[in-house]
């Protein structure tokens, strides 16, 4: 807050106001790169808010990726690692291992998580680490210049796929938050979304969940968050919110798939077992 | 209960993307005709009628959104 935002504030709460929201100390005052509208920005406010809330700043070690969010480190205020593309989950390992009682966390979109890191991942998803991931699906490599991922949808135009990612061609969208609740080694796997305010709060219930889960040592807790890539999506903000509800959520439906190292209630095979029930897009 | 509330928009860090404007429940919230240092036309309040729910705060990337209520 500048000196007359302070002021006004002031003002405020002299007149009785309560504070309902401000943005956390967690944050540094650095001015994100990110993209106006971009839901990295969103996810790392809640992860920032829920280290703020849990009391944990000073023991916490995040892992950032490579891609849009390459430089998470100068948003936070507290201890950081940058990994090769990829590597997040291999560096946090060792870091938990050699500070049990440390919270980690890594923070990776899906080109990082889901492509180059694919073998990074399960295996730290397999081995049980006793970590948070945090997943931001944009369905694209934003960073690069919005190239298909493997998390594209069908028919969705990418750089690399100017008419659509045709299964013939490129395959099928990767499920990899249902992919990893099949492993024993997984505690807590959700998905959610950042694109309206009751969304957020869920997501944030979800991050909470997933740092507190730390201190059961009993596995990996792996929050997959459905973001924009407005930029990469050639799309307003506003648009691409909502073209990440029309297109995005039926083929990567939100909520918790497993909950204190169970699979949910009302979680079908089908969609565990990657059947392939993608709605391909017009 | 009702509640008064006031929001308080860090203009120059507000990049002007809109994600706040339809969340707003009470319609408070549009784009400015000018821009910041940054060339980004921020967002101001055009009513009085916040309540404080803080949907704006909720969805803006940059955080750059304080909210303030009280009883009325
Ligand atoms: C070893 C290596 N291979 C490829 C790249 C190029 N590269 C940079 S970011 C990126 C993908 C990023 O996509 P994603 O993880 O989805 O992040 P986003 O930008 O969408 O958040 C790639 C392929 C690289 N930097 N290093
Ligand atoms: S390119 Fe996409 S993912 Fe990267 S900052 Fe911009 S909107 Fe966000
Ligand atoms: S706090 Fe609620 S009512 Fe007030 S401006 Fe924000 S969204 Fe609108
Ligand atoms: S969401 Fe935040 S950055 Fe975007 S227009 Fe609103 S106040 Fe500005
Ligand atoms: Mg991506």
């Amino acid at each position: 807050m500048n000196k007359d935002m302070e002021a006004r504030r002031q003002e405020l709460l002299n007149q009785g106001y309560e504070e309902v929201y401000t943005r956390t100390k967690v944050l540094t005052d650095a001015v994100m790169h990110y993209c106006p509208g971009c839901g990295h920005g969103t996810t790392h406010r809640l992860i920032a808010e829920v280290i703020d809330e849990m009391g944990i700043q000073d023991n916490v070690v995040g892992v950032s990726p490579v891609g849009c969010s390459v430089l998470a480190y100068n948003y936070f205020d507290v201890d950081f690692q940058e990994a090769a593309h990829g590597r997040a989950p291999a560096v946090a390992t060792a870091i938990k291992r050699l500070n049990p009682d440390t919270f980690v966390f890594t923070y990776q979109g899906d080109g990082d998580l889901a492509a180059i890191g694919t073998a990074e991942t399960i295996h730290a998803a397999n081995r049980g680490e006793n970590m948070t991931m945090i997943f931001v699906n944009n369905g694209i490599y934003g960073m690069t210049g919005g190239q298909m991922a493997p998390t594209t949808l069908v028919g969705m135009r990418s750089a690399t796929t100017p008419y659509g990612r045709r299964v013939d061609l490129n395959g099928y969208p990767l499920r990899m938050t249902e992919l990893l609740s099949t492993l024993p080694g997984t505690y807590y796997v959700t998905r959610q979304s950042v694109q309206n305010p009751a969304a957020v709060r869920k997501a944030k219930a979800a991050i909470r969940k997933a740092f507190e889960n730390q201190k059961l040592k009993k596995g990996l807790s792996f929050v997959e968050i459905l973001s924009n890539c407005n930029s990469g999506w050639k799309m307003t903000p506003v648009a691409a919110n909502k073209w990440m509800e029309d297109n995005m959520m039926p083929n990567y439906p939100i909520g918790d798939i497993k909950v204190d190292g169970k699979i949910c209630e009302g979680i079908d095979a089908n969609r565990l077992v990657l059947d392939h029930p993608l709605t391909v897009m017009q | 209960m009702a509640f008064k509330g006031q929001i308080i928009i860090d203009t120059e860090h507000c990049k002007g993307c809109g994600v706040c404007v339809p969340v707003c429940p009470m319609k408070c919230i549009e784009l400015s005709k000018e821009v910041n240092g940054k060339g980004y036309n921020f967002t101001h309040t055009v009513n009085d009628s916040c309540i404080g729910c803080a949907s704006c705060a909720m969805v803006c990337p940059d955080g750059v959104i304080s909210v303030y209520k009280k009883k009325i």
